[in-house]
C-alpha cells in the first residue's frame, strides 16, 4: 500500500446548531480553517449535525471522501458522543475512531458577546480533537454473557416492586433483607399521604405477590458479604444472621437499600422529655389509636436538616406533617396542632391542596428563621415552645402537650460497606449516587448495577416505586439480550516495559489489574477488561509507563497541548 | 503582566467537564482564554501533562475533578490532590509560581462555579508574568543554556533520591540514574553534557 492511502483521512463537521453556535461562532471560518489542519481531507458546515439530515451528510461525506477519523465540532459528548458514534459505525467506521470539539456549550453559549475570540477558540477546540483524532485507534468492546437473573438488595417498597417486576418478566430473583421481614419503613407507619390509606393496604398486597411468585427467592436477616465480578457475572455471598453463608450467581444487581430516620439527639432537648418525640415515634402512636389526652402538638419542621452537616432537603417530611396534623385535628377537633417551619414544601399537584386543607381544619402554621430557631423548655405541666414570628415580628409562647420534631432521612449505617463492597459511589450526603442525574438517574457507573428508592436519596413513595419500576426495566436489558458489549476504555499493559511491582494493582479501586503467577516463576500483569473502568489511575501510578489508558492514551494528550499551545 | 493568560484545563468527564457544560447551558459567561482537555477522572492526570503544556508555555493548569467522596471512581479525585500538590514543588524548582498550578472541585450542577473558577484564576494569572517558558524556550546555546538551569532551583534536586531508588532504569544501567544525570549536569563539562547519549 503506498503511503497516501495509509495516512489518516479526517473529516470535520462543524455545526451551526441553529443559532446556538452560528449566532455567535463564524461557523464558515472555522470550516475553511479545518480543511488547513494537516490530515483534514473534508470539512463542511451542518445546520445540524444531529438532525436525520446532517447524519445522512455524514454518512455520505464518510463514503464519499474514503473518510477514517470524524471530528463533529458542536456540543456536549455526553449527550451526543452515542449519536455521532452509531452514526459512524454505520457508515463503517470503527466508533472509536470519532471524536468532539465542545464548541457550544463550552464556547458560543459561555463567550456570547465575545464571538471573534469565541470563533478562535472554536478553531482551537477543532484542532485539538483533530490532533487526537489522527492517533485515535479503532477498539473492540468484548462482549459479554450475561446470567439472567438479578440480586435485589432491600425488602422494602422499592425492592419489592423491583423484585416483582423482574420476575414477572421471567427472570429469577434473590431478595435480600436484613429484618425478619419484609416491608422496610412502611411497617413502621401509620396512614399514608396524599390519600390516608393504611400503609398496611399497600403493603400487604404486594408482600403476598413477592411470597407467592415462584422466581423469587427471598432472604430475609441476611445481608450481602461480598460481591466480585461484573455485569452478568456476578458472585455474591449472602450471609444470614446465624452466620451461614450462600454463594449465588446473578447477572444483575439492584441497590433497594433504603433509609434510616435521624434520630435528633440533643436537638430541642429530644431524649431527656418522653413528650417529645419524632414523627417516626408518632407514626407509631397514630397506629395504636393514640395520642391519648393530648390537647396542644407543635411540631418542629427541619430537625437536622438543611444546615450545615445536612445541606438537602429531605422532601417528605413537610407532606408528614401535614398529614399527622391533620389526622391528630381529625380525632380530635378541639385539638390544637402547630407546624413550626422553615419554608413548608407541599410540592406538586398532588400535595398543595393537602396543605390547604390542614389549614382550614384549623392547623396553625408559623414560620420561623434559620437564624432564630424555636426555644424548647420542658416543664412539669407543659413543654414550653417559644418561636419568633417574622410575619408577626414577635415571640409567640405555646405550651406543648406533646412536641414532634420532623427529622429528615439519612443514609443507613450499611451505606458505607455496601458501596465499598460493590464498588459504587456515595455522594457527599452519604447516600448512593447514579451515574447521571438527568440522563442515567437509576444506573450506577458500573455496568448491570442499578439503585432505587431512598437509598439514592429522600423520596416519597410513588416516586419509590416509579424508580424501582425503572430499575428493574434498565436491569432487564442485557438480562434479555443475553450478552453486553463493555466499553472499551481501559487499561493495557506493555509486558515489556511492566516490571510487576503490583502498585497498579494496590491503587485500582476495582479489582480490575492484578499481578499473577502465570507458571512458576513467571508473572505478569492482568488487567480484566471488564472490571476496568477507564479511570486512568493505574496508568498515571506506573513508575515505568507500562500501562496504556486506550482512547486516553498520553500520546493523544500530549497531541492535544501541543495543538493548543504550538498551534500545530 | 499578561493580558490573556493561557489556561489548560484538565477536567473529569463525570463531574467537572460536566460542570463546564452547565456553565454552558445556563449561558453564565466567562473569559475566553481556557483549553479543556476531558479526562475520564481526575485521577488520569499525569504529572507530565501538567509539566508538558508549562513547557509548551500555558500560564495556568487548572485540574479539576468531583468534590471529595463524590469520584465516581471512588477516589481518583484523592489521588489527583496528591499529585497536584507533588507538582507544584516540581514547579517551584523550575522557578515557576506553584499558584499558576490549580486545583478545584467542581461538580456536574456548578456551572457557576467552574465559571468563577475560570474567571478568578484568570484575574490571578493576568497578575503574573508571562510563563517565561514561553518568552525564552530553555533550548538554545550552551551558555543560555546553562545559565537558565542554574537560575532555577535544580540544585534542590541532588537531596532526596527518592526517584532514583524507584527508578527501573537505573537498577540496570546506572548512568540513567536521575540523581546522576543532574550531578553529571551541575558539575560539567559542559561539552561532556551535551555530547552525552545518556542524556
Amino acid at each position: 500500500m503506498s503511503e497516501e492511502t495509509t495516512a489518516p483521512r479526517v473529516g470535520v463537521f462543524v455545526c451551526h446548531c441553529g443559532v446556538n453556535i452560528g449566532g455567535v461562532v463564524d461557523v464558515p471560518s472555522v470550516v475553511e480553517y479545518s480543511k488547513t489542519i494537516p490530515g483534514v481531507v473534508y470539512a463542511e458546515a451542518n445546520l445540524y449535525t444531529c438532525s436525520s439530515d446532517g447524519l445522512n451528510k455524514l454518512k455520505e461525506a464518510i463514503k464519499g471522501h474514503k473518510l477514517d477519523r470524524v471530528v463533529v465540532a458542536s456540543c456536549t459528548p455526553r449527550t451526543h458522543e452515542p449519536l455521532f458514534r452509531a452514526t459512524c459505525e454505520e457508515a463503517g467506521i470503527n466508533k472509536y475512531l470519532f471524536e468532539m470539539a465542545n464548541i457550544r456549550d463550552q464556547c458560543s453559549w459561555v463567550h456570547m458577546h465575545e464571538p471573534e475570540k469565541a470563533t478562535e477558540k472554536a478553531k482551537d477546540l477543532v484542532r485539538m480533537a483533530v490532533a487526537k483524532a489522527l492517533l485515535l485507534e479503532p477498539q473492540e468492546e468484548p462482549e459479554i454473557e450475561v446470567e439472567p437473573s438479578a440480586l435485589i438488595i432491600g425488602g422494602g417498597i422499592a425492592g419489592m416492586t423491583a423484585a416483582l417486576s423482574l420476575a414477572e418478566q421471567g427472570f429469577q430473583v434473590h431478595l435480600v433483607e436484613k429484618q425478619s421481614e419484609l416491608g422496610g419503613m412502611l411497617l413502621r407507619l401509620d396512614k399514608l399521604f396524599p390519600l390516608d390509606r393504611d400503609s398496611l393496604e399497600l403493603l400487604k398486597p404486594k408482600i403476598d405477590a413477592v411470597k407467592s411468585n415462584p422466581n423469587i427467592r427471598i432472604h430475609t436477616t441476611s445481608m450481602v458479604k461480598s460481591a466480585k465480578g461484573f455485569i452478568g457475572n456476578f458472585e455474591v455471598e449472602i450471609e444470614s444472621q446465624k452466620g451461614e453463608i450462600e454463594r449465588i450467581r446473578v447477572g444483575t444487581i439492584i441497590v433497594a437499600t433504603g433509609m434510616a430516620s435521624l434520630e435528633p439527639v440533643g436537638l430541642y432537648n429530644y431524649g431527656s422529655d418522653e413528650r417529645i418525640i419524632t414523627q417516626l415515634q408518632l407514626e407509631k402512636i397514630l397506629k395504636t389509636g393514640g395520642p391519648e389526652g393530648v390537647r396542644t402538638v407543635v411540631m418542629i419542621q427541619c430537625v437536622g436538616s438543611r444546615n450545615e452537616e445536612r445541606p438537602y432537603c429531605s422532601r417528605i417530611c413537610c407532606n408528614e406533617a401535614v398529614k399527622n396534623a391533620r389526622l391528630l385535628k381529625r380525632s380530635d377537633r378541639v385539638r390544637d396542632v402547630y407546624i413550626l417551619y422553615r419554608d413548608l414544601q407541599a410540592y406538586g399537584t398532588r400535595y398543595s391542596p393537602l396543605e390547604r386543607i390542614a389549614k382550614r381544619q384549623g392547623v396553625k402554621m408559623i414560620n420561623y428563621q434559620q437564624e432564630k430557631p424555636p426555644q424548647v423548655v420542658s416543664e412539669k405541666d407543659a413543654v414550653v415552645v417559644k418561636v419568633f414570628s417574622p410575619l408577626l415580628d414577635e415571640e409567640m409562647t405555646v405550651k406543648a402537650d406533646l412536641l414532634v420534631l420532623s427529622t429528615p432521612l439519612i443514609p443507613t449505617e450499611e451505606a458505607g460497606g455496601l458501596s465499598q463492597t460493590l464498588k459504587v459511589p456515595l455522594g457527599s450526603d452519604g447516600f448512593f449516587m447514579e451515574a447521571h442525574v438527568k440522563l442515567r438517574p437509576v444506573d450506577f457507573p458500573t455496568g448491570g448495577i442499578y439503585v432505587c428508592g431512598t437509598a439514592q436519596g429522600p423520596k416519597d413513595i410513588p416516586e419509590s416505586i416509579a424508580q424501582a419500576y425503572a430499575a428493574a426495566s434498565r436491569a432487564a436489558i442485557p438480562m434479555t439480550l443475553r450478552k453486553v458489549r463493555a466499553e472499551a476504555i481501559t487499561a493495557s499493559v506493555n509486558e515489556e516495559l511492566c516490571i510487576r511491582c503490583g502498585r497498579c494493582e494496590e491503587v485500582c479501586e476495582f479489582n480490575a489489574i492484578t499481578v499473577e503467577v502465570v507458571e512458576s516463576g513467571k508473572m505478569t500483569t492482568r488487567v480484566n477488561e471488564i472490571l476496568c473502568k477507564g479511570c486512568g489511575v493505574c496508568s498515571v501510578t506506573c513508575p515505568t509507563g507500562a500501562i496504556t489508558m486506550r482512547h486516553f492514551n498520553n500520546k493523544q494528550i500530549y497531541a492535544m497541548l501541543e495543538a493548543v499551545l504550538r498551534g500545530h | 503582566m499578561v493580558a490573556e493568560p493561557k489556561i489548560i484545563a484538565f477536567t473529569c468527564n463525570w463531574c467537572s467537564y460536566a460542570g463546564a457544560d452547565m456553565a454552558g447551558t445556563s449561558r453564565i459567561q466567562y473569559p475566553p482564554n481556557v483549553r479543556i482537555i476531558r479526562l475520564m477522572c481526575s485521577g488520569r492526570i499525569d504529572p507530565a501533562f501538567i509539566l508538558m503544556a508549562f513547557e509548551l508555555g500555558a500560564d495556568g493548569v487548572l485540574v479539576s475533578g468531583c468534590h471529595p467522596a463524590d469520584c465516581h471512581y471512588i477516589s481518583g479525585n484523592e489521588k489527583a490532590e496528591i499529585r497536584v500538590n507533588s507538582v507544584k514543588k516540581i514547579l517551584e524548582l523550575f522557578g515557576l509560581e506553584p499558584e499558576r498550578l490549580r486545583l478545584e472541585w467542581v461538580s456536574a450542577s456548578e456551572g457557576g462555579h467552574f465559571a468563577e473558577t475560570i474567571r478568578d484564576f484568570t484575574e490571578k494569572l493576568q497578575k503574573l508574568e508571562e510563563n517565561p517558558f514561553k518568552v525564552k524556550p530553555v533550548s538554545g546555546t550552551i551558555e543560555t543554556t546553562m545559565e537558565e538551569t542554574f537560575k532555577t532551583n535544580i540544585r534542590y534536586c541532588l537531596q532526596c533520591g527518592a526517584c532514583t531508588s524507584i527508578c527501573p532504569i537505573a537498577r540496570v544501567d546506572p548512568r540513567y540514574s536521575p540523581r546522576e544525570t543532574v550531578n553529571r549536569i551541575l558539575t560539567g563539562p559542559e561539552e561532556e553534557i551535551f555530547s552525552d547519549q545518556s542524556i
